[in-house]
């Protein structure tokens, strides 16, 4: 036959398939500046519109006036609250079960909430109109600081006082008062309680993870486009989920989904920030349903930070409890969780704190208890999962923190706390005192790896010496010695319980091979710059025996994509990828048949090996993929139906749990507070490795926006309730001169339950980073007394830190 | 609104005239206007770089400066700089080292490479990382984009001394 000159080894090369670096296929356009963004979109007669925003945090809108603005040549219409309401669209409901407004509705409750929507022939006449716009505001008082807000008698959300005055019950059950959205708990109270009471030693820290943004460097944006002749509407949009937002713009406008069309086209980034649905989206369709004419709106960095999606903002209170010989026996955990003026975290629907709860970490923790209680305040709404799923970076950071403070208690060193309550390699599947049951992981390993690839002792001792010289005055530069051993909870999520919005997270994969041999394969998750394109082919490759390079990927457009619930919280390979592995089981399945026939032997004489079905013991006699497809379209096959295709819907059993060990070796100029990162080690195991090169990439990606929130990048509030941090200018996104060089290293512990044992790396990098760096500015400190300080360690708050502690004296 | 004005403007080689309120900001002269939409939109304060482009010689944010300031001068957007049958090294690099993700900075990026390189053809790693400060990318970490224009650098210098 025509390739048998061809070895196996070069088989397997040609294929492309999972393991190898392939390089990317979306890099072509994007090179040559021929990507397609939102943004890019033009079409006929397409107007603009952006918003009127508030000023205030909280205040009453007294009255809008829109006649000046009307009068402004190229403004066309100005949308508020009065015109959205006899279409029941003034309101939206969130992804946490809560409802936002679209636009203000009688009140504002955050600075920079949308008011009116301007639409306009182009952004030049809608900020014209926008300054147009008179709206008559009276200020309320302002909550800012959710402890107050509990206590306060200023009712944020008339819609949480029941008629006779007590708090109403929200989507998560009862309200401890009207400002209070919901408790949520997991573990067990008693039992935890009882064992830190009665511990040898218990270490007790009060932590605030602040405020903070994805910060994608495309903003938010859609384009609307009714079209009245046929009834249809299109929108493209910077959407991580297409289908989710489809359905959701079905059910709040009633029009029929198969009516709507939802299209993500490129998108620059998202890390979070593109999951919600936010109040640009439906105004543009109002609006596009009003004039008859394709809306764009585009948010600008400013709206970007201030309004859309912000993360994190816990205030965490930890007690955790061990022997003397350091042996963890208990953990609690209280948070108290700042969602702003509307609850729109983007958690599946049974979780409105997420996955805090694998808050144990990567530790044997017999028994635990969490408990969470999420507030209003005069903020943004968002709460997304900001490169990592759900509220895990929160989680991890807790309890790497927690660690830090326990080996301070005992006076040990923290690699070695870490090491003795690691979960033990023959514990998996690991069942946590909080729920999760661990699928696979081999700690030790990779930890004793990071340590001896570090020289662990030998940093320590220069750290020693250090200290010495510095108590000496020979220097004024102290090191720290940053560690961080995480376990993430990812690729949500099993049906069972795992929802958003009543949709189950599973995902999907559509595979057609062409008779040539080529193929294409759809899917539901979209990409953001994590190449789906280049790894589903390579593990579609590997799965049915045709290059990578014949088959095409295509994601987010509702139309041709399967339903899926989308790409964030690192879900696209561990239930995406795991429905395109068993998509293409399903046209091995039938090729094998095929394969079969056409070898005139038994389907079970028949195996599959790289890119072909070969007879058994007879590796001469063999059929190629190619050949097989060809046939599958042009041979009257007994009993087989022709054409060569299959889907797959793929409901994960569990959850997948990637770890990693990450060391940072820090240098810190005590009298300017700046810290030079001097070394920076990450050792992650995914699981089965698709490709090598887009996996470190994510990683050096994930590690500096690590680095960013760690050491600067925050969303901070006066009292007032203004955004203080509201431009570039004022929000820390790293530069290449501020951002170290990594070293990467792996080991692989495949998940048991994934077809390909494949876990997902996007987040880990930073759900190990954030902890990983804080750890070291406050390792650096711990000879002094350090016990803990707050993120984000810029140079003031180091400098601050050094100066508390005596070190200017 | 202002009164518009007209402007001559060459971008990659081509000469452009048109009618236009002088506050309007070159980005959106070349992105809607001129359908020149490889350079991006980030920040529209100059933090970000997306929107580099090359003004007579020099690395400019198009955000920074209004279509008045660009009249009758020559611009260079990624268009220009490389396509399908005459890739730039840097181009090549960037895939070939991916230094690139979501793709949005990467316009900016190598249009402001390719002016680093022409000022500094051998620049040191801290050389490159502080010459494309101006430049923000939230995929990569740039530890790629650097290997990148390091690779590309030595590229253009061999073929240089080649054709010497
Ligand atoms: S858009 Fe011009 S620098 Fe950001
Ligand atoms: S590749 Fe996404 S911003 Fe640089």
């Amino acid at each position: 036959m025509k390739d048998e000159v061809t070895s196996r080894e070069e088989r397997i090369e040609n294929l492309k398939g999972m393991g190898c670096s392939r390089k990317r296929v979306e890099d072509a356009r994007f090179t040559q500046g021929k990507g397609n963004y939102v943004d890019d979109i033009k079409l006929d007669g397409m107007l603009f519109g952006d918003f009127v925003r508030s000023p205030y945090a909280h205040a009453k809108i007294v009255n809008i006036d829109t006649s000046a603005a009307l009068e402004v040549p190229g403004v066309l219409a100005v949308l508020t609250a009065k015109d959205l309401e006899p279409l029941g669209l003034h309101w939206m409901p969130t992804l946490a079960g809560d409802r936002q407004m679209v636009l203000a509705d009688g009140k504002v409750l955050f600075q920079g909430q949308e008011v009116a929507f301007v639409v306009a022939v182009d952004r030049y006449a809608a900020a014209d109109g926008i300054e147009a716009v008179e709206v008559e505001y009276e200020e309320l008082e302002v909550l800012v600081d959710p402890f107050k807000a509990m206590k306060s008698d200023v009712v944020l959300r008339p819609d949480t006082v029941a008629e006779d005055g007590s708090p109403a019950a929200g989507a998560h059950g009862p309200r401890k008062h009207h400002n209070h959205i919901f408790t949520w708990e997991a573990g067990d109270k008693g039992p935890t309680f009882e064992t830190i009471d009665n511990a040898e030693v218990v270490a007790e820290e009060t932590m605030y993870y602040h405020r903070t943004h994805p910060c994608p460097l495309e903003t938010c944006g859609c384009v609307a486009s009714m079209d009245k002749v046929n009834g249809k509407l299109t929108l493209w949009g910077t959407f991580q989920a297409p289908h989710a937002i489809r359905t959701v713009v079905s059910l709040i406008s009633g029009i029929e989904e198969h009516n709507i069309r939802v299209i993500s086209p490129d998108i620059g980034g998202g890390f979070g920030n593109k999951v919600g649905a936010y109040p640009g989206y439906v105004c543009s369709v109002v609006a596009s349903i009003v004039t008859g004419k394709p809306v764009k709106w585009i948010e600008d960095r400013m709206d970007n930070l201030m309004t859309t999606a912000f993360a994190r903002d816990y205030h965490m209170t930890g007690r955790v409890s061990a022997t003397r010989e350091g042996k963890i026996t208990g953990l609690h955990c209280h948070v108290t969780a700042d969602h702003g003026g509307f609850d729109a975290c983007a958690d599946p629907t049974k979780f409105p704190a997420g996955f805090m709860n694998i808050c144990t970490g990567s530790y044997d923790i017999p028994t635990a208890f969490l408990q969470v209680d999420g507030v209003y305040t005069n903020k943004a709404p968002g709460g997304v999962s900001y490169r990592c799923s759900f509220r895990v970076t929160e989680a991890v950071y807790f309890i790497e923190r927690m660690i830090e403070v326990l080996a301070i208690e005992l006076n040990m060193d923290a690699a070695e706390l870490r090491r003795i309550n690691f979960i033990k390699k023959e514990q998996f599947p690991y069942k946590a005192a909080l729920g999760w049951e661990y699928d696979s992981g081999d700690y030790h390993t990779a930890w004793d790896k990071a340590l001896k690839t570090v020289d662990y002792e030998g940093l320590r001792a220069e750290q020693a010496q250090r200290v010495e010289d510095f108590k000496a005055g020979k220097t004024r530069s102290l090191m720290g010695i940053g560690l961080s051993f995480f376990t993430e909870i990812v690729g949500a999520g099993p049906v069972k319980n795992c929802d958003i919005l009543g949709l189950g997270m599973f995902d999907s994969c559509e595979i057609r091979i062409h008779p040539t041999g080529s193929a294409i394969a759809r899917l539901g998750t979209i990409s953001q710059g994590q190449g789906h394109a280049t790894t589903f082919a390579q593990i579609l490759a590997s799965e049915i025996g045709l290059p990578a390079d014949s088959i095409t990927i295509e994601e987010g457009d509702t139309d041709t994509a399967p339903y899926g619930l989308g790409t964030y919280g690192s879900r696209s390979t561990p239930v995406a990828g795991a429905a395109t592995a068993m998509a293409g089981r399903k046209i091995r399945a039938k090729a094998q048949m095929i394969a079969a026939y056409l070898l005139e032997v038994h389907d079970n004489d028949v195996e599959f090996d790289v890119d072909r079905f070969v007879v058994k013991g007879a590796p001469e006699k063999f059929k190629t993929m190619k050949e097989i497809a060809f046939a599958a379209y042009n041979q009257a096959i007994p009993g087989i139906e022709p054409g060569l295709e299959a889907v797959s819907y793929y409901d994960p059993p569990n959850m997948t749990y990637p770890f990693g060990a990450y060391i940072c070796v820090m240098d810190i100029d005590v009298d300017t507070g700046l810290p030079e990162i001097r070394r920076f080690y990450a050792l992650d195991d995914c699981g089965t490795r698709i490709n090598p090169m887009i996996i470190e990439g994510q990683v050096h990606g994930g590690l500096t926006e690590a680095l960013a929130v760690a050491l600067g990048q925050e969303i901070a509030y006066d009292d007032m309730g203004n955004v203080k941090t509201g431009t570039l200018m004022d929000f820390f996104l790293p530069t290449a001169w501020e951002v170290p060089n990594y070293e990467t290293d792996y080991t692989v512990t495949p998940s048991p339950h994934h077809p390909i044992g494949a876990k997902g790396v996007g987040e880990s990098p930073h759900v190990g980073g954030v902890p990983c760096f804080s750890n070291a500015i406050q390792d650096a400190f711990r000879p002094f007394g350090n016990r803990h300080t707050n993120m984000p360690h810029d140079h003031w708050r180091i400098w601050k830190t050094a100066n508390e502690l005596g070190l200017h004296d | 609104m202002s009164k518009k004005q007209h402007y001559k403007i060459t971008v990659n080689g081509k000469e452009e005239e048109f009618l236009a309120e002088p506050r309007e900001l070159l980005i959106y002269t070349l992105r809607e206007r001129l359908n020149i939409t490889g350079p991006h939109i980030g920040c529209e304060t100059s933090h970000c770089g997306a929107c580099t482009v090359t003004i007579d010689g020099k690395s400019v944010k198009s955000c920074t400066m209004f279509v008045a300031q660009a009249d009758g001068k020559k611009i260079t957007t990624i268009e220009g700089i490389g396509g399908p049958d005459n890739l730039h090294p840097l181009q090549t690099a960037f895939k070939e080292h991916h230094g690139l993700q979501c793709g949005y900075c990467t316009p900016g990026m190598i249009t402001r490479a390719k002016k680093l390189l022409e000022e500094n053809p051998n620049p040191t790693e801290a050389e490159i990382r502080f010459g494309m400060a101006g430049n923000i990318c939230r995929c990569t970490g740039y530890q790629n984009i650097v290997k990148s224009i390091q690779a590309a650098a030595a590229e253009m210098n061999a073929a240089k001394e080649a054709a010497e």
